[in-house]
C-alpha cells in the first residue's frame, strides 16, 4: 500500500507547483474575502469590551483589560434580556408552525394525486411574489381587531403565513423524490397516511426540514418591517426591534450598541457553526431551485 | 388509496386557512384599500384611481423607485458577480474549501438590522472606523453619509449581506457539473479561465437566471439598510422605506396601499423582463 500512497502524493505536488501562482492568487482573493466577513465581527465584539470613549478614539485597539459596563447596561438599561427570550419564543413558534402546517400540505401536494393539484402549485408560485408591504396594512387592522397586536401572536400567525409558502415548496421538491416502493411497503404494514407521513416522510425528509427550518428562523428573527408594525411594545419587542430603537435613541453610545450588536449576532453564529453543514447540505438538495 | 380525499383536505387546510386569513385577505384587501382615501381605520372614501393617479405625479416615489433601481444594478453586478467570482474560486481550490463555504456565509445568518448598526459606526463622522482609518493617514474625515455618497454608503452593506447565500447557491450547481464534462475539456486542452467561461458559466446559466431573479425581488424587499442607517434621508428613499413612511407613519392606509400594489407589479414585471432577457434553455445532465 504505503508506495502507492507515496507515489500519489508526488504527483499531485508537481501539479501543484506548476500552478502554484495562479493558485495563490486565488486563495489571496478568497482570504480576503474572508477578512470582510470576519473582521468586522471581530471589530464589534472587540469594541464591546471597551467604554464609549475607547471606541470612538481608539477602535482598532485590542480590549486587553476589557470591561463589561456596556453588557451591564445591555442587561439593566435597555433589557436586552427581554428582547431575547422574545425573539426566540416568536421565531421558534413559527418554526415549528410552518414546518408542521407546510410539511402536511407539501406531503399531499408531492404525493397524492387530485385535481387542482397543479392549479395550487401555481398559486403557490405567485404567492411568492406578495412581499409583505402588500400585506401590511390590512394584517395590523386584523390585529387590532382581534386584540393579537403587541402579543406574540401578532407576529408568529403573519410571519408563519409569509414563510409557508417557501417552506412547503422545497419540502415538497424533496419528498418527491422520495421512492414510491417506500409508501406501497408501508401501505401493506397497514399505515394510514397520517401514519406514513410521521413514520416515514418526516424522518426520511430530516435534511430539508432542517434546512428549511434554518431559513425560516433566520427570516423570522431577523425581520425588522413587521416587527416595527405588529410587536412594537417594550414588553414584547423582538431583538431587531430593540437594535432599531438603540440606533435612535442611544446613537452616541457607542460602547453600548457594539454590545447590543454582539450579542444579537454571536448566539446565531455560534449556532450557525454547528448546524452549517445543513445548511448547505439543504441547499444542495436542488431545495432553492425554484 | 382509498380514503385519501379525507386526508388532502384535513392536511391542507391548515396551511390554506393561515395564508387565507393573513396573505391572501390581506393582499386582496390591500388592492380594495388602494382604491380609497382613508384617514384611521374606520373613515374611509372611494376615490377611484385618485390613489394611482397621484403615483404617477409623486415626485418622491419617482426618487425612491430610482434609488431600488440603482441599489439593483449594484446588487445584480457586485452581489451576484462576487458571488460568482468567489464560487469559481472556491470551486478550484483543493484546500480550506469548507473553511471559506463557512466564512463566507457569516454575512447572510446575521440581521440586516444588526448589520446597519455596525455599518452605523463604520460611517459615523466624528468616531467611525473608516474615518479613524483616514486620520490614520493624514488624509481628511469624509461625511459618508451625505447626499453625494449615502446611496452608495447604504449599497455597501446591502451587497455585502448576501454574497454568501448566491455563493453557495453558485458552488452548489457548479458541484453538480458531472465530473466527466471537466475530463473531456483537459482532453481538449481547455483548463483554467477558459474552462469557466466555455464550461462552468453556460453549464450553470439556469443557476444564473434563478439567482438574478432572486436578487431583482429581493432588492425590492429591501428596508432595514435603509431604515436604520439613513431613514431615507440624503437621497437613500427606497419603496419600502416609502411605503412605511406613507402608510404607517403618515397612517394614509389608502395611498400606502397603493404604493405596496405598485411594488407587486413593479416586481413582477422586472422578474417578468429578467426571465426574457436570460432565456436559456434548461441544461440536465
Amino acid at each position: 500500500m504505503e508506495p502507492t500512497i507515496v507515489v500519489e502524493h508526488k504527483t499531485q505536488r508537481v501539479r501543484k507547483s506548476r500552478f502554484s501562482l495562479g493558485t495563490t492568487l486565488m486563495y489571496v482573493i478568497l482570504t480576503a474575502w474572508s477578512l470582510t466577513t470576519i473582521y468586522p465581527l471581530f471589530w464589534i465584539v472587540n469594541n464591546s469590551f471597551k467604554v464609549s470613549r475607547d471606541v470612538m478614539n481608539n477602535s482598532f485597539g485590542i480590549a486587553w483589560d476589557p470591561v463589561l459596563i456596556n453588557y451591564q447596561n445591555a442587561f439593566d438599561r435597555i433589557n436586552i434580556g427581554r428582547s431575547y427570550i422574545n425573539s426566540l419564543v416568536m421565531s421558534f413558534s413559527t418554526v415549528f408552525l410552518v414546518l408542521l402546517l407546510g410539511g402536511l400540505a407539501a406531503y399531499v401536494l408531492s404525493r397524492f394525486n387530485f385535481r387542482g393539484k397543479k392549479t395550487i402549485f401555481s398559486i403557490l408560485y405567485a404567492t411568492l411574489l406578495i412581499p409583505a408591504f402588500a400585506t401590511v396594512v390590512p394584517v395590523y387592522e386584523l390585529l387590532i381587531k382581534t386584540s393579537l397586536v403587541n402579543t406574540y401572536w401578532g407576529l408568529i400567525f403573519p410571519q408563519t403565513a409569509g414563510n409557508l409558502t417557501f417552506a412547503t415548496l422545497v419540502i415538497a421538491g424533496y419528498m418527491a423524490t422520495i421512492p414510491k416502493e417506500l409508501e406501497e411497503a408501508a401501505f401493506m404494514d397497514g399505515c394510514n397516511r397520517w401514519q406514513m407521513f410521521v413514520k416515514i416522510f418526516v424522518p426520511i425528509s430530516q435534511p430539508v426540514f432542517a434546512s428549511a427550518s434554518i431559513f425560516v428562523f433566520m427570516w423570522a428573527y431577523n425581520d425588522l418591517f413587521s416587527a416595527l408594525i405588529f410587536v412594537n411594545k417594550e414588553n414584547v419587542r423582538p431583538i431587531v426591534a430593540l437594535l432599531n430603537e438603540i440606533s435612535s435613541q442611544y446613537g452616541t453610545d457607542f460602547g453600548l450598541m457594539a454590545t447590543a450588536v454582539s450579542l444579537t449576532v454571536i448566539p446565531v453564529l455560534i449556532v450557525y457553526l454547528f448546524i452549517s453543514k445543513y445548511i448547505q447540505k439543504g441547499l444542495t438538495e436542488g431545495a432553492v431551485k425554484g | 388509496m382509498k380514503g385519501d380525499r379525507k386526508y388532502i383536505v384535513l392536511f391542507l387546510f391548515p396551511a390554506a386557512a393561515i395564508m387565507t386569513i393573513f396573505l391572501y385577505y390581506p393582499f386582496f384587501k390591500s388592492l380594495y384599500l388602494s382604491f380609497y382615501r382613508t384617514s384611521g381605520f374606520f373613515d374611509k372614501k372611494f376615490v377611484g384611481w385618485a390613489n394611482y393617479e397621484r403615483l404617477v405625479t409623486d415626485k418622491l416615489l419617482g426618487a425612491a423607485t430610482l434609488h431600488t433601481l440603482e441599489i439593483m444594478l449594484y446588487v445584480i453586478v457586485f452581489q451576484v458577480g462576487i458571488a460568482l467570482v468567489l464560487a469559481v474560486l472556491v470551486d478550484n481550490i483543493a484546500k480550506f474549501k469548507g473553511f471559506y463555504r463557512t466564512v463566507f456565509f457569516f454575512p447572510v445568518v446575521i440581521s440586516g438590522t444588526a448589520i446597519s448598526l455596525l455599518f452605523v459606526l463604520f460611517y459615523n463622522y466624528n468616531f467611525g472606523l473608516l474615518n479613524n482609518l483616514l486620520a490614520n493617514f493624514n488624509i481628511e474625515k469624509i461625511l459618508w453619509l451625505d447626499a453625494k455618497n449615502a446611496l452608495k454608503a447604504v449599497s455597501i452593506p446591502t451587497v455585502w449581506h448576501y454574497v454568501g447565500f448566491y455563493f453557495i447557491l453558485f458552488l452548489t450547481a457548479m458541484a453538480k457539473i458531472p465530473a466527466d464534462y471537466y475530463e473531456a475539456a483537459k482532453l481538449e486542452g481547455i483548463t483554467g479561465i477558459k474552462k469557466t467561461t466555455m464550461l462552468t458559466i453556460p453549464l450553470i446559466m439556469s443557476d444564473i437566471k434563478v439567482v438574478i431573479t432572486l436578487a431583482i425581488t429581493g432588492t425590492l424587499k429591501i428596508f432595514e439598510f435603509i431604515w436604520v442607517i439613513t431613514s431615507g434621508q440624503n437621497g437613500t428613499e427606497v419603496l419600502g422605506t416609502y411605503m412605511y413612511k406613507k402608510a404607517m407613519v403618515d397612517q394614509n392606509f389608502g395611498y400606502g396601499s397603493a404604493v405596496a400594489i405598485y411594488m407587486v407589479v413593479f416586481g413582477v414585471v422586472l422578474a417578468l423582463i429578467a426571465n426574457r432577457l436570460l432565456k436559456r434553455d434548461e441544461i440536465t445532465y
